[in-house]
């Protein structure tokens, strides 16, 4: 698969490009051929055994009949008219009907080297004059010839048979009719019989090829005279709606962008999106290793899809439906009711079932089916085992741009492999990505626990923290992640560190009482001292007291005495008068 | 000339049906070679039909003609087509099964 290549977009036809063209009708070519196959010229579809030539052919016919009201007639020089409208029922066409209201005519012309001897100069005019006819009996616009290379083998004359071949494509176009011939691929060159010389102005090139066991289908313009078309080799696929060819329209980056924002059904994680979650529209990368719970985180986001009453996309590539809702029962995000409303679509299917184009074209087929607001991919790392790394990688890059160009928010899960660095994503997909998610397991003490983190995340402000990532019995919760010297601590851990914690604060609480109470008491203490000082202060102030007393007492009583001893003595009075100035 | 002659097939009747498209120079030469091999071979008991599919283009169908002119012959079985103006008569005969591959 090559690289990315721009197509003329279809909304602007080329001025220049104004050669008539009749539409297939077959979903994509018309796309690639910017309007179908030149009209009123032959085509050459030509092609290994096995490579869908004749319902390609076959589906332009009916195509052209049932959807461009022109007729058609079949030519098969392979099978018989009852084979094919056997091979054709199968992809929803009623060829027998088609028929029989006039709208189709097939002619099966068999030619059978073994009954035929050659015996001069002939020429294919039977040919001519069948063609015609089945042209004439619905009024046939469309031709298919299939595969007018089984000629080569009815004549050993090459030379004659060389000579009608070319009257007959110049004949085709004087008719005027839009023909596919088919030729069969050989060595060297893209019919065996080199048709391609005959026809000049269209050919396609259809290839089936088994790499790895896996096979997948390409398509390929190799020539267009007068116009412009897609060169690249298109993965195409036939399904019960016949054939798909997947245009790579729309690589040039010029997406419509939304500033709309969308839950991604866990409050936290949309607060570590800045606050409101993802952009409408932006495609989301979550990676992790196994078992981190990238399936929850995508669960939510559909819960969350449908909750607002959107249609979301689930497509699983690792669990059936019913194992994904029991699974998501069991940690509360109950989907079942939205795919009973028909929101929600949940597809299973083994990423080896089919070659990595066919899940390209069959998810392509189930978002225009259904359209869904939001398309979760479930994981996409698995598509690597349906084909290369390299293929796997165009492929996304198709998906991430078609699911953009249509303003779907894609969500893809990608698992990556244990030991490989954390922002490697094995399918380089991370420039597309507008929002990537980590998920981390972190192994700590025996224990394993998720991390979650935002990598990216365009245009949003977005967390720069880790975050545990517990599943719960009630969804998805995100939890702090304690940050140090030896790392994140998370589950046990934190919660042992978060006991320590308590148990330090209460241990702390204790010692601050305890200090408070033995302040009280010894300032009961101190209080009962200062009382007890007081008692002995009062007692010695008594005491004082009382001695001054006495010894006033003892005084006066002295004085008296004294008075009365001069007064027995008779002394004077001054002396008495003199002392008691004194 | 050698040409064996099948005992049962002695008394055989042949049915031939040519096919042309118009009177076009290839389309007379195969009658005229067409009628001198019966003369000669099997005088008396074959019958030729001549069929112009520019006037019943339909008939090309029932006998997978896509090559003008083709010669076929209906009886004996098996059923076997001569294409060409029938000019190569060696080839003709053997076409018919009127002589062996020698």
């Amino acid at each position: 698969m090559g690289k990315p290549e721009t197509l003329p977009s279809r909304a602007r036809p080329s001025a220049r490009d104004t050669l008539p063209k009749a539409p297939t009708g077959i979903s994509g070519l018309d796309e690639i051929t910017l309007g179908g196959l030149p009209r009123g010229r032959p085509t050459l579809v030509c092609g290994a055994a096995g490579c869908g030539k004749t319902l390609f052919a076959m589906e332009f016919l009916l195509r052209g009949a049932e959807q461009f009201g022109e007729h058609g007639a079949f030519i098969a020089f392979e099978e018989t008219e009852q084979d094919l409208s056997q091979n054709v029922r199968s992809l929803g066409f009623d060829l027998e009907k088609m028929v029989a209201q006039g709208k189709i005519s097939v002619d099966h012309i068999h030619v059978e080297r073994s009954e035929i001897e050659e015996t001069g100069e002939f020429d294919l005019e039977g040919l001519f004059l069948r063609l015609g006819l089945a042209i004439d009996s619905v009024g046939a616009k469309r031709v298919v010839l299939d595969t007018l290379e089984s000629l080569f083998g009815g004549f050993s004359n090459q030379a004659i048979l060389r000579a009608e071949l070319r009257r007959l494509f110049r004949w085709l176009k004087d008719r005027g009719v839009t023909a596919i011939i088919t030729g069969e691929r050989g060595e060297g060159q893209l019919t065996r019989q080199g048709l391609e010389e005959y026809v000049s102005d269209c050919v396609i090139l259809l290839d089936h090829r088994v790499r790895e066991q896996v096979s997948t289908r390409r398509l390929r313009i190799v020539k267009y005279r007068g116009s412009t078309h897609g060169t690249n080799e298109y993965p195409f696929l036939i399904d019960e709606d016949g054939i798909h060819v997947l245009p790579l329209t729309s690589l040039q980056l010029n997406h419509q962008v939304s500033t709309e924002r969308i839950s991604s059904g866990i409050p936290r994680l949309d607060h570590m999106l800045g606050g409101d979650g993802y952009y409408r529209g932006s495609s989301i990368l979550i990676s992790g290793t196994a078992g981190t719970g990238k399936t929850s985180i995508s669960a939510h986001f559909a819960d969350a899809t449908c909750r607002r009453g959107e249609r979301c996309m689930y497509l699983a590539f690792e669990e059936s439906p019913a194992q994904l809702l029991r699974n998501m029962r069991s940690i509360s995000v109950d989907l079942a009711p939205w795919v009973k409303k028909g929101l929600l679509r949940l597809e299973s299917s083994r990423p080896t079932l089919h070659g990595i184009e066919m899940h390209l074209a069959s998810i392509h087929k189930m978002v225009n089916d259904f359209k869904p607001h939001v398309v979760i991919i479930d994981p996409i790392s698995n598509f690597s085992t349906a084909g290369t790394m390299a293929e796997a990688e165009a492929m996304l890059l198709r998906l991430i741009d078609f699911l953009k160009s249509r303003q779907i928010t894609a969500m893809f899960v990608n698992l990556t492999a244990g030991g490989n660095a954390w922002e490697k994503t094995d399918v380089g997909v991370s420039s597309l990505i507008d929002t990537w998610i980590l998920l981390r397991d972190i192994e700590l003490a025996g224990e394993r626990n998720r991390g979650i983190y935002v990598l990216k995340s365009r245009g949003m402000k977005h967390s720069n923290q880790i975050r545990e990532f517990v599943i719960t019995a009630e969804g998805i919760r995100l939890e702090d992640v304690y940050v140090g010297p030896e790392g994140v601590l998370t589950g046990s851990m934190r919660a042992a560190q978060e006991d320590r914690e308590r148990a330090a604060m209460q241990a702390q609480q204790h010692e601050a009482t305890r200090k408070q109470r033995e302040l009280a008491r010894r300032r009961a203490a101190l209080e009962a001292q200062i009382a007890s000082l007081r008692a002995e202060f009062e007692a010695v102030e008594d005491e004082s007291r009382i001695a001054a007393e006495l010894q006033k007492a003892r005084e006066a009583q002295l004085d008296q005495s004294r008075t009365a001893a001069a007064a027995r003595r008779g002394a004077d009075t001054p002396a008495a008068s003199k002392g008691k100035r004194k | 000339m050698s040409t064996r002659r099948n005992g049962a097939a002695a008394e055989e009747k042949w049915e031939l049906r040519l096919y042309t498209a118009g009177q076009t120079p290839k389309s007379l030469a195969a009658i005229k070679n067409l009628k001198k091999v019966c003369e000669e071979h099997l005088a008396g008991r074959y019958e030729i039909e001549i069929i112009d599919l520019l006037k019943n283009p339909r008939l090309a169908k029932d006998d997978q003609i896509v090559a003008i002119p083709t010669l076929v012959r209906k009886l004996p079985d098996p059923v076997r087509k001569i294409i060409g103006d029938l000019s190569d008569t060696e080839r003709a005969l053997v076409g018919l099964q009127l002589k062996q591959v020698s």
